[in-house]
């Protein structure tokens, strides 16, 4: 079945046409809404790009190991990939999460709800953990006593923005934010983090089959171009 | 510090000392050991063999599934805990996308072709020392391949490109960079490329040129042990 | 300019380069990539005029049609049994492809033959990797009395029988046995004296561990004619 869905989309390609219109570089509409959540004080967000929808939720607890039942393997590279290019990017400064030196810490934890999936989760999902850690702010302690309630209004220590773009191979075509459809028949992927001064933090390649250096060059220098654009969406 | 000499002495575009065996666990289909400095990795595949659940099984194609260990006293230090973890298995996945390119299923459609990668020893480079043994692996079990995977981590310590890390400098100055990769080198393709760190656009060109010509020395390793398993009787 | 890369009976690995140019062709176990012919096995390289093929060292079995192999009952159903041939898969044997003679519909099959009985083999079709058919019509199949079963990988098989079964038979005569070689690595035999059949079976295992040496022929032949001095 999906080698006639392949064959058609390859079709649509070689006259430079998309499923919806888009040019190949083209990402569709990209919303980012901050502080969706008013249960939790610390920091969340939600982004849309197209009707791909992620809501992200920081939960500074001071418990770590915290994992509601065994995820599925998609599930598992897709936050260790977002995690990589945050943690790779030196987005926090992990020394100014010190409460108490050798005693007290926040640790960050970012709780990944995909709410639909259509198409380009990797990229949805980056956008909104970053999102999500620009809208955290420490909740209040009085006495040694963390209020979770309250909010300090103080910001998470955010010194870089390491942004993430997922560039797929369909043939010889390269696109990013595919739908669905177009996701089905990739025949492998990149995700590269890049920092602010176009500096490479991450690297993740997917996918059933090989990319040739220059391939690869092209890739990234398409993720460092289109992430110069998400940064302004931030 | 700028890095003008490597901490174990070695240059630049120099592997750690390598060896490889294959036939090494008699049971399996196939397998293969593959050292490189202080780590080692032992394949062992199982299959074709049907696979279950059914409802996983393609009908097409055979499946290939990894599954990537870390024997409990492989680490240098604390004991590692058994069973697997995220880790384990994100390596479990990229290990198998690393092979799948060069490995041909259709004629065992509905079945699997089980690759269990077991670290005996870990220090640095794991799931590249896992990809050269499991490529091995599948030429010794007689699985159809277009070409032998090999697997090397380049990176950049102190400002400077290298091949493969040692586990010092992994950890050099709390900050290299480590890419690790996988080439099909007759195809000229890359099918495993991770990174932990920073890079610029530039350096991760030379950083994957060095790991091509790293993953080409590697590849006349893994070569010469399949072959040596059966020209050995022929000097008798 | 077409190039042969390689010698008659060299070791390769998968995706060595075999030949260059369109002149020769790609046999088993080898795939054409644009101008060249490429190895997808370990294995020696065996050449039939243009045709460049590779015997694999070692491999599953892969049924094909017209394949003679021996293979035990595990199911047995109305219309007919399944059969375990070493496959992932079991292959079918139905009733009408068993016997020309008539089996009454709804009759216990087990009473012809049960789990656990092995029988000798035709694959008359493929149709995919789960749907194998049997066939026991022709000469020299049956169910198999008791004797030892052995196993051998597939790919040494060819080695085993030998050219037009000139090394089976060579093995045959030294030790009186009848054997029956299955191209699925099963092997049935059967002497009168247990002493024979264990030298069968040494002389079998000998081929398949020596089968990639040249000058076995004349090797087996020493082999057979010393041990048989000492029975």
């Amino acid at each position: 079945m999906s080698n006639i869905i392949r064959e058609h989309l390859l079709e649509l390609f070689s006259k430079d046409f998309r499923l919806d219109g888009r040019k190949f570089d083209q990402y569709r509409d990209i919303k980012v809404e901050y502080g969706i959540s008013s249960r939790s004080a610390e920091g969340s967000a939600r982004v849309k790009i197209g009707n791909t929808e992620v809501n992200v939720e920081l939960l500074p607890l001071s418990n770590p190991e915290f994992e509601s039942g065994p995820p599925g393997i998609e599930a598992v590279e897709l936050s260790r990939v977002v995690d990589r290019a945050i943690r790779e990017g030196k987005a926090l400064n992990f020394k100014k999460l010190c409460i108490t030196p050798k005693e007290q810490m926040w640790i960050v934890l970012i709780d990944i709800y995909p709410v639909n999936d259509a198409g380009n989760l990797f990229d949805a999902a980056a956008l909104a953990a970053l999102a999500a850690l620009k809208d955290a702010k420490f909740p209040k302690i009085e006495d040694g006593k963390i209020s979770y309630r309250e909010s300090t209004g103080q910001k998470l220590p955010l010194e870089k923005l390491p942004l993430s773009c997922t560039v797929y191979k369909i043939g010889n075509y390269f696109l990013v934010d595919p739908v669905s459809e177009e996701e089905l028949i990739v025949d492998a992927r990149l995700t590269v983090g890049v920092l602010e001064d176009g500096t490479l933090c991450s690297l993740q390649k997917g996918g059933d089959f090989g990319l040739n250096p220059e391939e690869v060059d092209q890739m990234v220098d398409v993720a460092v171009k289109k992430t110069k654009e998400l940064r302004k969406v931030l | 510090m700028v890095y003008e000499k490597r901490l174990d002495g070695r240059k630049f575009d120099e592997l750690r000392p390598v060896e490889a065996n294959v036939g090494v666990v008699k049971r399996a289909a196939g397998s293969a050991m593959f050292k490189i400095g202080k780590t080692i990795a032992i394949a062992a595949v199982y299959g074709p063999r049907e696979l279950y659940p059914q409802v996983f099984q393609n009908p097409t194609n055979g499946v290939l599934r990894c599954n990537y260990n870390m024997m409990a006293f492989s680490g240098s230090g604390d004991r590692v805990r058994p069973g697997p973890s995220r880790r384990s298995k994100e390596i479990s996945l990229v290990m198998e996308k690393a092979l799948l390119p060069v490995v041909d299923l259709s004629g065992y459609a509905g079945t699997v072709v089980d690759v269990f990668v077991e670290l005996v020893q870990t220090d640095a480079g794991t799931r590249c020392a896992g990809i050269c043994a499991a490529a091995m692996a599948l030429a010794d079990a007689g699985i159809p391949m277009k070409d032998l995977v090999s697997s090397v981590a380049v990176g950049r310590v102190g400002g400077k490109i290298v091949l493969d890390l040692s586990k010092e400098e992994e950890d050099y100055e709390g900050h290299a960079t480590d890419i690790a990769t996988a080439f099909s080198t007759r195809m000229g393709q890359v099918t495993l490329l991770q990174m932990d760190g920073e890079v610029s656009r530039e350096e991760l060109k030379k950083a994957l040129e060095l790991a091509k010509s790293g993953c080409e020395k590697i590849k006349e390793i893994q070569v010469k042990a399949l072959k040596a398993k059966y020209v050995g009787d022929l000097n008798e | 300019m077409s190039k042969l890369l390689v010698q008659e009976k060299e070791i390769v690995v998968p995706g060595q380069d075999l030949a260059e140019g369109m002149d020769y062709l790609p046999g088993e176990d080898v795939i054409r990539d644009k101008d060249k012919l490429v190895s997808t096995k370990l294995g020696i390289v065996g050449l039939s005029g243009r045709l460049v093929r590779i015997v694999p060292l070692n491999g599953p079995y892969v049924p094909k049609r017209g394949d003679l192999v021996i293979g035990k009952i595990v199911g047995v159903g109305i219309g007919g049994w399944r059969v375990n041939i070493g496959w992932p898969f079991e292959a079918n044997l139905s009733v009408k492809d068993a016997t020309s003679d008539f089996i009454e519909k709804g009759s216990d099959l087990s009473k012809y033959f049960n789990y656990g009985d092995y029988i000798i083999v035709e694959i008359v079709n493929v149709a995919s990797s789960k749907i194998i058919d049997l066939s026991m019509k022709g000469p020299g199949l049956r169910k198999l009395g008791s004797g030892r079963l052995i196993t051998i990988p597939a790919t040494k098989v060819p080695r085993v029988i030998g050219k037009q079964g000139s090394m089976i038979s060579l093995v045959k005569d030294y030790t009186g046995c009848k054997i029956s070689v299955g191209q699925n690595g099963i092997i049935w035999l059967k002497g009168d004296e247990p002493k024979k059949e264990l030298l069968a079976i040494k002389a079998i295992n000998k081929i398949e561990n020596e089968s990639h040496i040249s000058g076995l022929t004349d090797r087996m032949k020493e082999f057979l004619e010393r041990e048989k001095n000492g029975l």
